[in-house]
């Protein structure tokens, strides 16, 4: 995956390799809240009426509840409260930026101390320290009805779950070796500590009636009409898997590659020191996938990590605590440039990158005519994922209403096909988070059951 | 120098001296005949069970201590594991109680440390706690031998909820009025100087054992003692706390929770015509200056302590001997005596209350965080006068309807946030109206 860097040397040959220090840096980000800290920081809930942290949550999690069931140290309460209402409520707690959503909305930010609730690490807390004798949640009778979903990432999942639950058969069909999606592969490793991903999954699985089925790819080795035509509906929770390119000469290059990429082989990686590291490397984006890669990058022991971005940092989709976090890693940002050429050496591989200064003309992002450079020996793109083209190629799936390049869907989650639904980051364009992703799903799964139950009574 | 009996440093305008002139004011009181350099006393408990301690709280400036029950020999027998709280969310201890029997010394340890510890601190004040068995001789035994420690007064425990009414003392006498009167009489005819009678909040009306110790000769009341009380179960052993091997008990209840409680039974007394000057010496969940300063008004002329400085040690005296002294600058009361008793006037009978008073809630827009307590709590259990709106940016706005509002005070309660929501008495044009003179009421007495 990472060949385009094998002429780099790894972690192992650079600086002072330390083989615990590097596995610290990659330990968790925010460690969990004690029991006591949890204890004290419920309590600061005022457990609003129609609390706006609901209302700002994208997964409708009852947040004053479980907090006030935290706070009556009824943890297992506390954790099914939140997974009812998402079922990947654990990695919500380690991913959500809940600085924007959540924790934004919380009154106490109002309040003379300004400073919110801490919901995320509570959710945390609740679902790391749940122990339940067997999965929470039970399966209604059976329907008989049987329903393929397609990938096994956070919308996936938890459509699935939410299908087993209403009594449905389901069958998920994984392009990749593992389920998760991006917490399996793709969320920076310092959020997603201790193989969580993999744990989350097995404890959804738990509820039964859900089998995956891997290496199954839609449009190599699976398409849309014969999961149209086996299963009585079909659910799309496709990732974008496809990163965009620069569009410049040299793309190819030994030393430039897609941030995704090098992030799935970081988190994949049984030995961190084996990882190849760019001394000087550049990233381009402004995203949390930018930032993710610059702090990875830095965190490995690169000396000089420079995050590059056309426009200003008010403009950038990764939150303030994120590119703080970059910040506190000692990645360089740069604004107001944009990607001009990129540089070789006598080899042909990456020597650095030209950069053209831009402007904001009247809305308009415009290049200055200005340009400087600057010297590495990687270049990691972040400038936003789409389609796998050959996913969507086949008859059936080329049929599919697209929002833009995504999979236009109606309120209830419905494409322009009957019996496909789809949702997730392949839908319309949205924040693209994985909370949203499992609320996608679970409506979904509500959709489907609803029209499987129309069409029974009408039959 | 014998570190359990050192002598007392001074220096003048230590913080921690026994000055009774705080920050300019004299916080010194005599009651009922004792007097102390400030009206924070020790009650009689694990506190002042011995010299080591007593000399300590008299060290961190405390004004009096009421030195822990003493009885007839063979000192009492205590159980291991003997208290237990009644925690808030945060751990805080709301409430506590405790199964300890009185002093399970020896007399004549108790009487020697007595002795030389009033010898060594002759300004503070020095209560002895007795209890002995409901017969004159028991009393005329302990008595003088009380008297010869030259201690300045005795309190009656005739209040102890726990152990001692088994063995027919404590509150198997504060709770029979007819004891309490005979006990306090013998202790007048056998000893010389101020008896002060332990009132036990277990009872119906605390007047009763009031006046019953005023008929026997008293000289004040102190109020109140434990309540009984059981404040936790351990769900999985199916026990109460404290736990004894397998077993538990009933304990007395102490510390911030009774407080109120211990308020309302102070202005009981010190409001009935019965018992008029009957010197008071409150007891009951103080913990700061405010508290204090709240028993004061209601009627004592001292305070005693013991739950704030067994969660926290001595040092609090500090902060309420500075806090109250500075709240009395600051409202120009130049003695404990000046405020004593002031709020009795305002504090009547529900019938008396002016019927046409109306105060009804407002909420400050500037302070409020949306959180929407008020809301709810009104809408689901009160009286249904908040109005949830929104505002055009999606913010909420909660309002009072005035016409529904009956001035409850719920929603200023559950509010958050400080002064958000205020009561604002409202000008009705009705003239004062007791409930007593009303004409609704088909028991009214004509005005």
């Amino acid at each position: 995956m990472t060949s385009q860097l094998n002429h780099l040397p790894s972690a192992k040959e650079v600086g002072t390799y330390d083989p615990q220090t590097l596995e610290s840096n990659f330990s968790d980000l925010h460690p969990p809240l004690t029991q006591r800290q949890a204890m004290i920081e419920s309590q600061r809930c005022l457990y609003c009426f129609d609390a706006p942290c609901v209302e700002a949550c994208p997964s409708d999690i009852d947040i004053p509840s479980f907090i006030r069931q935290i706070s009556e140290n009824n943890i297992n309460g506390a954790a099914q409260t939140i997974l009812e209402a998402n079922i990947l409520g654990g990695s919500c707690a380690r991913v959500c930026p809940t600085e924007i959503l959540c924790e934004r909305s919380c009154v106490r930010n109002h309040d003379a101390e300004c400073q919110p609730v801490l919901i995320g690490l509570l959710q945390r807390h609740a679902t790391d320290n749940m122990q339940f004798d067997s999965h929470p949640f039970k399966r209604a009778a059976s329907t008989g009805r049987h329903i393929a979903v397609v990938g096994a990432g956070p919308a996936g999942l938890s459509c699935a779950h939410r299908l087993a639950m209403l009594g449905h058969q389901v069958t998920i069909f994984e392009a990749e070796q593992k389920p998760g999606g991006l917490n399996e592969y793709g969320i920076a490793r310092y959020k997603m500590t201790d193989d969580f991903a993999r744990k989350e999954v097995e404890f959804l699985l738990e509820i039964g009636g859900i089998d995956i089925q891997y290496a199954q790819r839609l449009g190599d080795n699976l398409t849309l009409d014969t999961l149209r035509h086996r299963y009585d509906s079909v659910f799309l929770g496709l990732g974008l898997g496809a990163s965009r390119a620069l569009g410049l000469t040299g793309e190819d290059a030994p030393g430039l590659m897609p941030a995704v990429d090098y992030i799935k082989t970081l988190r994949q990686a049984d030995d961190l020191g084996s990882l190849a590291v760019a001394k000087r490397c550049i990233v381009i984006g402004a995203g949390n996938t930018a930032i993710d890669m610059a702090t990875q990058m830095a965190r490995l022991g690169a000396s000089e990590v420079t995050l590059v971005y056309r426009r200003g940092v008010e403009a950038m989709s990764a939150t303030d605590h994120e590119q703080e976090i970059a910040k506190a890693n000692g990645v360089r940002m740069v604004t107001w440039a944009q990607p001009d050429d990129i540089l070789l050496d006598a080899q042909g591989r990456v020597a650095g990158m030209r950069f053209a200064k831009t402007a904001d003309q009247a809305g308009r992002l415009t290049t200055t005519g200005e340009t400087f450079e600057i010297t590495a020996d990687a270049i990691f793109t972040a400038i936003g994922q789409g389609f796998e083209n050959a996913s969507l190629s086949d008859a059936t799936a080329a049929e599919l209403a697209r929002d833009g390049e995504r999979i236009h869907v109606d309120e209830m989650f419905q494409t322009s096909l009957p019996n496909v639904y789809a949702g997730g980051d392949c839908v319309k364009p949205g924040q693209d988070l994985t909370v949203q992703a499992v609320q996608h799903g679970k409506l979904a799964a509500h959709a489907i059951h609803q029209a499987l139950a129309a069409k029974q009574e009408a039959a | 120098m014998n570190t359990t009996f050192s002598t007392p440093l001074s220096f003048p305008g230590k913080k921690n001296s026994g000055d009774s002139v705080v920050n300019g004011v004299d916080l010194s009181v005599n009651f009922a005949g004792i007097k102390a350099p400030n009206p924070f006393w020790l009650a009689s408990a694990p506190p002042t069970d011995k010299a080591y301690n007593v000399v300590r709280a008299y060290e961190a400036g405390w004004g009096g201590v009421v030195w822990k029950t003493l009885g007839e020999e063979p000192p009492a027998v205590n159980v291991s594991s003997r208290y237990s709280a009644h925690y808030g969310k945060n751990r805080e201890v709301i409430g506590f109680n405790n199964i300890e029997l009185i002093t399970d010394r020896s007399l004549a340890i108790n009487l020697k440390e007595i002795t030389q510890v009033k010898k060594d601190w002759p300004d503070r004040a020095l209560i002895v706690s007795i209890m002995v068995p409901c017969n004159e001789e028991a009393w005329a035994y302990i008595l003088p031998l009380v008297e010869a420690t030259g201690a300045d007064g005795i309190e009656l425990n005739l209040g102890c909820p726990h152990g001692m009414p088994e063995r027919g003392m404590g509150a198997a006498v504060g709770q029979n009025p007819d004891l309490i009167e005979k006990v306090t009489y013998w202790c007048k005819k056998h000893y010389s100087k101020p008896v002060i009678v332990k009132l036990t909040p277990n009872i119906t009306d605390i007047r009763v054992g009031a006046q019953a110790a005023l008929r026997g000769g008293a000289d004040a009341v102190s109020l109140i003692n434990t309540i009984n009380s059981i404040t936790s179960i351990d769900l999985d052993n199916m026990v109460a706390k404290p736990t004894v091997g397998h077993q538990s008990t009933h304990g007395g209840y102490c510390g911030s929770a009774v407080k109120p409680i211990a308020m309302n039974m102070v202005a009981e007394i010190a409001r009935d015509p019965a018992t008029p000057t009957l010197p008071i010496s409150g007891i009951g969940g103080i913990s700061t200056w405010r508290d204090a300063a709240e028993f004061i008004a209601l009627g004592s002329g001292s305070v005693q302590v013991c739950t704030a400085a067994m969660l926290n040690g001595f040092r609090i005296v500090e902060e309420m001997k500075d806090g109250l002294s500075r709240w009395m600058a600051e409202k120009g009361y130049a003695s404990i005596e000046a405020f004593s008793r002031k709020a009795i006037p305002q504090t009547t009978d529900w019938k008396y209350l002016d019927i046409n008073f109306k105060t009804i809630a407002k909420i400050d827009q500037d302070l409020c965080i949306e959180c929407g307590r008020c809301y709810i709590a009104c809408e689901d259990t009160s009286h249904q006068s908040i109005a949830k709106l929104t505002e055009q940016d999606g913010a909420r706005r909660y309002e009072v309807i005035e016409e529904e509002c009956v001035g409850c005070n719920l929603c200023q309660i559950t509010c958050p946030v400080e002064n958000c929501i205020t009561m604002v008495p409202q000008e009705t044009g009705k003239p004062f109206l007791a409930w007593d003179n009303d004409p609704r009421n088909p028991f009214r007495v004509a005005s």
